[in-house]
């Protein structure tokens, strides 16, 4: 599904990704686990499509499509979704008619009907529900005033709604607490543990893969993929670290 | 025949940041045609001003309000041509102006608002909100002059101005005069001039939202400000959808 090779990439002319190379078929979970600056928001920025974060060799492809071709919206309407591990706050623009504003582009670029405002709102309550926010949180300004924890469960409810083929998740589990965080990963398992579905998890802890069981567990340093293993690798980085392991 | 001696050019203060081209084919008809509103005490006023295709040029107000009326005024500055709004207002003894007002469009074009308001009496309140988007070369400005005379004690004035340029090249400009002679009295002022938050914009691309709506939710949610006052949710939609309209005709 998601085909990454000798990905190389830098910000400011500081190269940040020097050869990555990874592949993630449909129906996995793989997590990313590395250091501070290894590159893990990077490769995330970079795959979303982020200005200035400029590929300078290699490929990506998803389902088989030249990715890095495409502009950031399209990734999206293609069915990438980019879970950020700082949620941007827009200021006058509710949750709601940002989202229903994203998915019905995303609909239309697919060729597909636009919800109505009913329609929407139906699909909205029931992902709110499954990841336990209250309803009148998407009815304020998106991410204004929420809490760590909130914007991290508001980013699943933005997936549940998107619905996409491949996510991947920055952080996610960063400023959750332990039910917020049991809460956030079961809603990542009943939105996208799919036979066509997958996932790319970014972590810096094991906590989180607990709740989400990878099938691979990769370490990323100096920008490249130096490790590949099972669940079992995380378990072992988290008993002795990275420099330990890597 | 109009009076050359009395016709404004930008020496003048408040006609300082005006098209100088636009002020020459100024009359003493145009600038003597003052709408006057009087309020009488207790009364409310709202009026709304479109200063697009249909109606460019000066538009003049001049407003006296009656001790505790109110009048509130929105407007829209946004023609292909030289715009400009002036609101002079004066306040007595516990009345409210209220001033919401929005310039935006692109060309070689300036748009502008100049309010006067006098606090006349003590106990008077008066709050303007002024939005300017502007691309290509196009100019906003917003001149506020507040007076609070002297004893009149408990004044309560603000105006907040905010700019965003779309483009290199556009301009905004604001020039906040307060003349006050009275020392129990609240008066504020704010502006800031910039650009659209760039990581809004990636933020709403990963969502699937492509630049163009992205850019008019984004100046959706920044001039809602200047009509955020309004009562009348039906009318303040429409201003809404006659600014977003013209932020449809940008091409960026």
């Amino acid at each position: 599904m998601l085909k990454i090779e000798n990905l190389h990439a830098e910000i400011d002319g500081k190269q940040i990704l020097n050869g990555l190379t990874l592949e993630v078929g449909a129906g996995e979970v793989h997590a990313i686990m590395g250091p501070n600056g290894a590159g893990k928001s990077t490769l995330a920025y970079v795959l979303g499509g982020r200005p200035g974060y400029e590929v300078t060799e290699g490929s990506v492809t998803f389902n088989g499509e030249d990715m890095l071709e495409l502009e950031p919206h399209e990734r999206a309407a293609a069915g990438l979704f980019l879970g950020f591990q700082y949620p941007v706050e827009i200021p006058g623009v509710s949750n709601v008619q940002f989202l229903r504003e994203a998915l019905n582009s995303q609909r239309k670029a697919r060729g597909e009907e636009p919800l109505s405002g009913g329609e929407f709102l139906k699909l909205a309550k029931e992902k709110a529900g499954l990841l336990k926010l209250d309803m009148e949180m998407l009815k304020r300004n998106v991410n204004v005033g929420f809490s760590g924890g909130e914007k991290k469960r508001a980013e699943m409810v933005q997936m549940g709604i998107l619905d996409p083929k491949l996510a991947i998740l920055d952080e996610t589990d960063s400023g959750l607490d332990i039910d917020a965080l049991r809460t956030v990963g079961e809603g990542i398992n009943a939105i996208m543990r799919q036979p066509d579905k997958a996932v790319l998890l970014i972590t810096h802890y094991q906590r989180l893969l607990d709740y989400v069981q990878p099938d691979k567990v990769h370490i990323l340093a100096k920008g490249q993929i130096v490790k590949t293993g099972g669940p079992e690798l995380a378990l072992e980085l988290e008993r002795e670290g990275y420099e330990a392991v890597a | 025949m109009s009076d050359l001696a009395t016709l404004p050019t930008t020496r003048d203060e408040d006609w300082r940041y005006a098209d100088p081209d636009a002020l020459k084919e100024l009359t003493a008809e145009v600038l003597d045609d003052w709408q006057e509103v009087t309020l009488s005490a207790g009364e409310t006023s709202v009026q709304s001003f479109v200063l697009d295709d249909t109606n460019p040029g000066v538009t003049r107000v001049r407003l006296a309000l009656g001790e505790g009326a109110r009048a509130e005024i929105y407007a829209i500055a946004s023609a292909s041509e030289y715009a400009r709004l002036e609101v002079e207002v004066t306040l007595t003894r516990g009345s409210h102006f209220e001033f919401g007002g929005v310039t935006i469009g692109g060309g070689d074009v300036t748009r502008e608002f100049v309010t006067r308001v006098t606090h006349a009496e003590p106990e008077a309140t008066s709050n303007q909100t002024i939005r300017a988007v502007h691309w290509n070369r196009a100019i906003g400005n917003f001149l506020g002059r507040i007076e609070v005379v002297r004893d009149a004690q408990k004044t309560d004035a603000a105006q907040n101005f905010r700019a965003i340029l779309l483009e290199k090249g556009a301009s905004a400009n604001t020039k906040p005069e307060l003349e006050i002679f009275a020392d129990d009295v609240k008066c504020a002022h704010g502006a800031a001039i910039g650009a659209l938050d760039p990581m809004e914009g990636f933020y709403m691309a990963a969502r699937g939202i492509p630049p163009e709506v992205a850019r008019k939710l984004q100046v959706q949610a920044f001039v809602a400000d200047a009509f955020a006052e309004m009562q009348d949710e039906a009318k303040a939609e429409e201003l809404l959808g006659k600014v977003l309209d013209r932020l449809g005709d940008a091409q960026l």
